[in-house]
């Protein structure tokens, strides 16, 4: 059988669909991947083995048969571990819930399924998506395919690591605060974070519902665009899920030409000459990323966005009021572990205490201190007062603007250990929660490298369903390093 | 409660485990409390914006309520759902009793 190239969606599905391999091969081929590499990287927390083959063998048959295959027919595809898959082991990397085997799919699990890719495994992640590095895991840091010595970030680490190491061409993850983009960049893949509301949420164990998005990780633009186009749509299983048709974001990249006519707007704040703690080559790649999209005919003029300043308090009271609200169905008496001895209340604290790791616990506590008695105003309606700001000042940006630029993250990826105390790792957030606080779409893709030789990743944040747009930008880089 | 962010004290904290159902040993309250009076801290720069005239959101598009047509839908998921829960019986959660101890 022939080799599969799993540095590609788009290849990968083709060679399925022509008959050179099959749905089976491709999976066999994956999973001996993931058993030869992953002893070392730890991206994955669950690998779905017999599922997968099942799965792929019901592919095989359709093709033999001659019924219609969906797009992502033979993909070997990995799930973040805090998606629900029915029958895959679902545990939020948290001893709270391992073992949890969730009675249904999560709506973008059966989209995926409904497009005949195969769910190879689960992947490792910051304990319920919080944290940077993926180091609050209760399953064990992942580690940098790159650099072994340096984190793949965070939360999605394993979802990125897993791409970056070609174990799987494909991964979906969450982002929140930049879950998705961030560990993207740290481990030089492409990562797509939906606008919020355009990717269904039904089936995520929520973290910040005002916040999660469910977004894709992979090698090429191309290959992000192809996966999210998969998923996006309204759900009637999530509330909070928008309404109207989604433009295909794949045509847009493949229609592009050029930049021009496009207007793009540099966020000062974020460059390198405003907020602190930007390392200098990372600060230059991004200048070169400015480049070659003038290069491409786009209008590039550098804008200011005060109010940024000010986003990280913002969000690290209103994600974790959320996250304290959500997390309070973890009691023991549903699912996932359970404490002995004692009484009901007894039971439901030592369950708590036993089950959540150190950051959640942090966050949890922070967020019951904002929702408390005499603190809810200065606190948690500052803040979502701030967050109506921002989306305000976004709003005006971009009745001028298609588009916004800035570096995913201030520094590459760091070290095991390195940021030790919780403050210094939320700072490292500072150039993806924007975003999150007011619901864009926003891409990270891989320009060059950076200290240590550790690669870089370029962000482009757009208007609500501006997917295409910053595909459009992000495709141009990403010609510009191939040349 | 202190109303300095950064003054956060070990008693703030033990009252805000106690309300988030954690028991927490001598050694963690001293650890996350200067911890969570850092992070407070960081909620001070948000006096630098000014928010007059801005109410709070809690979409970030705005979406308020949605509607489906009211419809039965077969859900026969008693089983499945139950099959989660570290205890039961009779299709219903049983959980040590509320007051006392466990006998």
């Amino acid at each position: 059988m022939s080799e599969v190239n799993f540095a590609s969606v788009i290849e990968t599905t083709a060679a399925v669909a022509k008959g050179d391999v099959s749905a089976t091969e491709a999976t066999q081929q994956a999973l001996k991947k993931i058993e030869q590499d992953d002893a070392k990287i730890n991206a994955f927390n669950t690998v779905a083995s017999d599922s997968a083959l099942a799965q792929a063998a019901a592919v095989d048959e359709k093709i033999a048969s001659g019924q219609p295959v969906g797009p992502l027919a033979g993909l070997p595809i990995a799930v973040k571990d805090v998606i629900c898959t029915e029958g895959i082991e679902t545990t939020c990397s948290s001893n709270i819930l391992r073992g949890w085997v969730p009675p249904y799919d999560a709506t973008v699990v059966e989209k995926l399924k409904a497009a005949d890719a195969i769910i190879v495994g689960k992947t490792n992640c910051d304990e319920f998506a919080m944290g940077s590095s993926n180091e609050s895991s209760a399953f064990g840091p992942v580690l940098n395919p790159r650099d072994l010595s340096r984190v793949p970030g965070g939360s999605s680490g394993g979802a990125a690591a897993a791409v970056a190491s070609g174990m799987v061409a494909a991964s979906l993850g969450t982002d929140t605060g930049g879950s998705v983009r961030q560990p993207a960049s740290f481990c030089g893949v492409v990562g797509l974070k939906p606008t919020y509301g355009g990717v269904s949420r039904y089936g995520l164990i929520a973290y910040a519902s005002s916040f999660d998005t469910v977004g894709v990780i992979g090698n090429s633009v191309a290959d992000a665009a192809l996966l999210h186009d998969t998923l996006a749509g309204q759900d009637v299983r999530d509330s909070t899920s928008l309404p109207g048709a989604r433009e295909s974001v794949s045509d847009a990249v493949e229609a592009s030409q050029d930049l021009k006519g496009l207007k793009v707007g540099v966020i000062k704040e974020l460059n390198g000459s405003g907020l602190a703690g930007f390392e200098p080559e990372v600060v230059d790649r991004f200048r070169a990323s400015v480049d070659t999209v003038v290069a491409a005919g786009a209008d590039v003029e550098e804008i200011s966005i005060p109010a940024i300043e000010a986003t990280l308090g913002a969000y690290y009271m209103l994600v974790p009021s959320e996250a304290s609200s959500n997390l309070a169905r973890f009691d023991g008496v549903r699912y996932g572990h359970r404490a002995s001895g004692g009484n009901t209340a007894e039971m439901m604290r030592a369950t708590r205490t036993e089950g959540f790791g150190a950051e959640v616990q942090r966050r949890i506590m922070l967020g019951t201190y904002a929702l408390s008695a005499g603190y809810y105003d200065a606190y948690y309606a500052k803040a979502s007062r701030l967050r109506a700001k921002l989306i305000a000042d976004f709003a005006a940006i971009y009745s001028e603007y298609d588009v916004l630029m800035c570096p995913t993250s201030p520094c590459v990826a760091f070290e095991l250990g390195a940021k030790e105390d919780p403050l210094s790792m939320y700072l490292v957030d500072i150039a993806t929660i924007p975003a999150n606080l007011v619901g864009a779409p926003a891409i990270s893709v891989p320009f060059g490298t950076g200290a240590a030789d550790m690669p870089v990743g370029i962000q482009m944040i757009g208007p609500k369903f501006g997917e295409g747009t910053i595909c459009r930008v992000a495709k141009a880089i990403e010609e510009a390093k191939n040349d | 409660m202190s109303d300095n962010n950064n003054s956060l004290t070990t008693e703030d904290v033990r009252k805000v485990a106690d309300l988030a159902m954690l028991n927490l040993t001598d050694e963690q309250v001293e650890q996350y409390t200067p911890q969570l009076g850092s992070i407070l801290s960081l909620v001070a720069e948000m006096d630098s914006v000014d928010i007059e005239g801005y109410e709070p959101t809690h979409h970030p598009h705005g979406l308020v309520n949605v509607y489906r047509d009211d419809v039965i839908e077969a859900a026969d998921v008693t089983e499945s759902v139950m099959a989660s829960a570290p205890d039961t019986e009779n299709n219903q959660y049983k959980v040590p009793p509320a007051l006392g101890e466990e006998q």
